[in-house]
């Protein structure tokens, strides 16, 4: 069995992200990039599956500019075996990343495709469900656990108050949720292993999918700056001022 | 370009894992004195402290430039590379000088982190750089050496399987060239220890594991010796230059974390309602130090180039050291100033990582001691000592 696993190339979780002085997006201008954290967990899962054999082959996919390929690299460094990057240097929506996630299905017949739950900059949380409802599969999003036996797949599922059991016929769709695994760092022998590591790079063109965005960002703010507190002396007083804020 | 893209790769990769040991971590360690053995572990498990070992003992047979690539984000990282750097550069002594049955026996070891060679005696409380005086023998007894004298300095010899000693075979005087008489011997310090060796643990300003080292009529096997005997500062000289270019590395390393989180700080700190970072008096040291550490970054990079093209660097590594840790020492007192009253307080590590900062103007070769070679050896200016 296949496993695909998409990868996004993101801005680093760890860089506090500043507005570009237009209000039209985040600047990224010499802003250090990496993994989507939680493409990472999907990585590592793929893997997991892998060494205990429940799949053949892991296949990472990023769609995005020549820079993804940095990012593929790392996947493959983690330990995938080969990579294609959908190369394109403009803004491509969830729906457009899953149609051609489907092509690449279509052509790679994996027995699962698993994906992060969402992507750290857009946070949109959308693409593992259309590629799900696109390729009329089942899906399990927000993995906590995920066991393959035969040709289903049972998934853990992160809800609120607790945990959901499903299970799915393979082929499916997973996307991971934060507490899925911890992923492994890449090892430098495997660094070093992934250079001969084949990386295809392809166009949207290729699969045939229109890119143009559907939707419009009319502005961008930063967060409002906080405000500092108030100390009270007592509950009533404390009480009292949320009744003044309509709080209470 | 390949190769620019691959250190890239590593830098992700040991950033990714640097991630895992914050301040947090380093405080504690520092606190106790304790040794960062978790770190050492999840480096030589994830292969960093093998990149220089050949592929066919099991490394990763990567050039110096990528090894000081690894050191230097290690530092840049806020982690402290002292702990292990030493595991990646001392086995070259037995790559480049060992018998064959030596390497076999200990490179693949040493390769997978099972064995750790990280502790290397030379230096003695009555010679430092004058490496020629050392007083330590070793004394061929049928089919063993018997070692006696003392080891100062001795960096991690407690957390290390292995010493490579450096000791007297003929001396001074029976020898035709004063450079003459040293040897090289590998130690298996764990049949040594309370057979003839101890180990005693210096307290010091920084956390670094160092000691002394006493032999008490130490028996070592005959097949210790490495090379030939009476060969060993020649042997030794070779392996400085690469130690000399990856604390370099390390230096310049320390310097970029010195200077972000300088910026970072001055960008963010409030006084008179602006960023301290707006008032000139602010910026400049930090601009100033930027320039100085991509000067000394520069000349890290050209000797890594020099050492990996088979060429002697030993002016270039020497001049690497010189100026990256001038660079980051520089940066660690601009770093202190910026806080303020701040850059004392612990939990901002600025304090612990300008104490670790301060050594290498003195080790592993000081200032001074690069200076006269420049210009003895350079220059051709009259020998000084």
């Amino acid at each position: 069995m296949k496993i695909l696993v998409p990868v996004k190339r993101v801005i680093d979780y760890n860089v506090k992200p500043r507005v570009k002085a237009d209000g039209t997006g985040v600047d990224l201008a010499n802003v250090k990039m990496s993994m989507n954290p939680f493409d990472e967990i999907a990585v590592e899962e793929a893997l997991r599956l892998r060494e205990k054999g429940a799949a053949t082959e892991v296949i990472a996919v990023s769609v995005g500019p020549a820079k993804a390929t940095e990012t593929l690299r790392t996947a493959l460094a983690m330990g995938a075996d080969r990579a294609i990057l959908v190369q394109t240097d403009d803004e491509v929506e969830p729906l457009a990343v899953a149609k051609i996630l489907k092509a690449i299905a279509d052509a790679e017949a994996p027995g699962l495709v698993i994906l992060g739950k969402q992507a750290i900059d857009d946070d949109s949380n959308q693409t593992g469900q259309m590629l799900a409802a696109l390729m009329g599969r089942p899906q399990g999003t927000f993995a906590n656990e995920v066991t393959v036996e035969g040709d289903s797949v049972t998934v853990k599922r992160e809800i609120d108050g607790g945990l959901e059991t499903v299970k799915l016929s393979l082929p499916a769709i997973v996307t991971t949720d934060l507490r899925l695994n911890e992923p492994r760092y890449a090892s430098l022998p495997n660094i070093m292993k992934a250079k001969s590591k084949p990386l295809d790079t392809k166009s949207p063109a290729d699969y045939g999918v229109d890119t143009a965005p559907r939707l419009k960002t009319v502005k961008v703010n930063e967060p409002p700056v906080r405000q500092a507190g108030i100390k009270v002396a007592d509950v009533d007083e404390l009480v009292g001022k949320l009744k003044a804020l309509g709080i209470a | 370009m390949e190769q620019r893209d691959d250190l890239d790769e590593i830098r992700r990769a040991v950033r990714a894992l640097c991630e895992e040991f914050p301040g947090e971590y380093w405080r504690a360690k520092d606190r106790e004195r304790a040794y960062p053995g978790e770190f050492v572990d999840a480096l030589t498990r994830a292969g960093f402290l093998a990149a220089l070992i050949p592929e066919e003992f099991g490394g990763s047979g990567l050039m110096l430039d990528a090894a000081a690539v690894i050191m230097e984000e290690i530092q840049a990282a806020g982690c402290n590379g002292a702990s292990a750097h030493a595991q990646m550069y001392i086995m070259n002594t037995l790559l480049r000088y060992g018998s064959a049955e030596q390497k076999a026996r200990y490179l693949p070891g040493i390769a997978s982190g099972e064995l750790r060679l990280q502790a290397f005696g030379v230096s003695e409380p009555t010679s430092g750089t004058d490496t020629l005086s050392l007083k330590t023998r070793a004394v061929r007894d049928g089919d063993h050496y018997v070692v006696n004298g003392q080891k100062i300095w001795t960096s991690r010899a407690e957390h290390s399987d292995l010493l490579l000693l450096l000791a007297r075979t003929t001396p001074r005087e029976e020898v035709e060239k004063r450079t003459e008489g040293l040897s090289i011997f590998l130690v298996d310090m764990r049949e040594a220890i309370g057979n003839g060796l101890t180990i005693k643990p210096i307290r010091t300003l920084m956390n670094h594991s160092t000691t002394e080292v006493f032999f008490d009529d130490l028996r070592i096997p005959a097949s210790a010796l490495v090379g030939e005997e009476g060969k060993g500062f020649r042997y030794i000289l070779s392996g400085m230059n690469a130690e000399r270019i990856l604390i370099a590395a390390e230096c310049v390393g320390d310097a970029k974390w010195f200077i972000e989180k300088a910026t970072g700080y001055a960008s963010d700190r409030q006084v008179f309602g602006r960023p301290i970072g707006q008032n000139q008096g602010i910026q400049f040291p930090i601009a100033r130090c930027y320039a100085r550490m991509r000067a000394a970054e520069l000349m890290v990079h050209h000797a890594a180039q020099v050492y990996d093209a088979g060429g002697n660097p030993g002016a270039e590594a020497n001049m690497a050291k010189l100026l990256a840790s001038e660079a980051s020492w520089e940066a660690a007192d601009m770093c202190v100033q910026t806080f303020g009253g701040f850059g004392f307080a612990e939990e901002y590590d600025v304090e612990r990582k300008f104490r670790e900062a301060r050594l290498y103007t003195v080790a592993p070769i000081s200032t001074n001691l690069i200076l006269s070679y420049l210009a003895e050896h350079v220059l051709g200016l009259p020998r000084s000592y």
